[in-house]
């Protein structure tokens, strides 16, 4: 009990904190809108989505899942397999690359 | 003979920190995340798992749409509406958006006044993330509707390449199906809180164990999770 009653302790945490990150993330949403709102194209489109997608789930993750403050072998089994998944983008964007070609090459370009 | 054992010198461990304490979990011959208590450790294990599930439906979703030969139909014009004569593009997914993040900002709150044992307070908001959660639901199935009456399949669609149907409705389908979970799971720790379960140690009707206030934290990793999900399929589906 008294461990449990150690535990409750540590996610005590000031709604402010809450609040701001609320409206970090109310903020970082309509920036991710405006992008597309201002129809940016390109190079400095992705960057800012994928900026702007970074924040706002490090933030939930970090403060209203309450990550930043666990023990860092749960940070690590729980942070790390996700970051491997990158491994499986890689080879998926290559594979999905050489089907276009192959559709490109033996079906023409379509209707 | 022998000298009667001691007890474990619990009071004076100090367990290290930072990678010393990482490599202790991990070594431990005990249970790793000390601490950490099952629940929590078996719902981040959980997400961690669904993490994987919505994972490979973005693969699959980004690999059909390289790989397609004709052009994707643009989400910023699919999801437009006109509000008041205007022409506005993405604007209901904006707003979808903007329920979600606050619901995400009421269930921390909750979790927060849960621990305080502040049983109005916590079940309140629970309530309130309930309510944005089925906001949230009822705007998707207004979505769905709207793009079935224009005539999208999972097999076509008026606009563009074929795939783009089956994206959509197995990646919204899934994130609003866990949503919909999430809201009757709230609802049922919400009622456990608002009777003051947590505080009469009164047992569950399912499992007969005594519950604590951890499971609204427990509740929140979940509901967080719908939220971090939504912040990727906005950015990789509607933003793309």
């Amino acid at each position: 009990m008294a461990h449990a009653e150690a535990h409750a302790e540590q996610q005590q945490h000031p709604i402010k904190l809450y609040l701001l990150v609320w409206g970090l993330l109310f903020v970082l949403s309509a920036f991710s809108y405006l992008v597309d709102y201002f129809g940016l194209q390109g190079f400095l489109r992705w960057s800012l989505i994928l900026i702007f997608m970074m924040l706002k789930a490090g933030l939930i993750v970090a403060v209203f899942m309450h990550m930043a403050w666990e023990r860092l072998a749960l940070m690590y089994a729980i942070l790390l397999p996700p970051l491997l998944v990158l491994v499986f983008v890689t080879l998926m964007v290559s594979e999905s690359n050489y089907i276009l070609f192959t559709r490109l090459a033996f079906f023409g370009p379509g209707p | 003979m022998s000298a009667p054992l001691k007890p474990p010198a619990a009071e004076t461990y100090q367990h290290p920190a930072g990678l010393a304490g990482f490599a202790a979990d991990w070594a431990s011959d005990q249970r790793a995340f000390k601490n950490v208590s099952w629940g929590k450790a078996m719902m981040w294990i959980f997400l961690l798992s669904d993490t994987f599930i919505f994972g490979c439906f973005l693969l699959a979703y980004m690999a059909a749409r390289m790989s397609t030969t004709v052009s994707w139909p643009n989400p910023s014009e699919v999801f437009a509406l006109e509000i008041a004569g205007t022409h506005m593009p993405l604007i209901l997914i904006a707003i979808m958006t903007f329920v979600l993040i606050s619901s995400s900002g009421t269930m921390a709150m909750a979790v927060n006044y849960g621990y305080r044992r502040d049983r109005r307070k916590t079940a309140a908001l629970m309530l309130v993330t309930a309510l944005f959660g089925a906001t949230f639901v009822g705007m998707q199935a207004f979505e769905w509707s709207k793009l079935i009456a224009e005539g999208v399949r999972p097999w076509g669609n008026p606009w563009g390449a074929a795939q783009f149907g089956s994206s959509f409705f197995m990646i919204t389908g899934f994130h609003g199906t866990h949503v919909t979970f999430g809201v009757i799971f709230l609802l049922i720790v919400a009622r456990k809180v608002w009777r003051g379960d947590f505080d009469t140690e009164r047992r569950g009707f399912f499992t007969s164990r005594k519950g604590r206030y951890e499971i609204v934290e427990i509740t929140g990793l979940y509901w967080h999770f719908v939220d971090l999900v939504w912040v990727f399929i906005f950015a990789f589906f509607y933003l793309w």
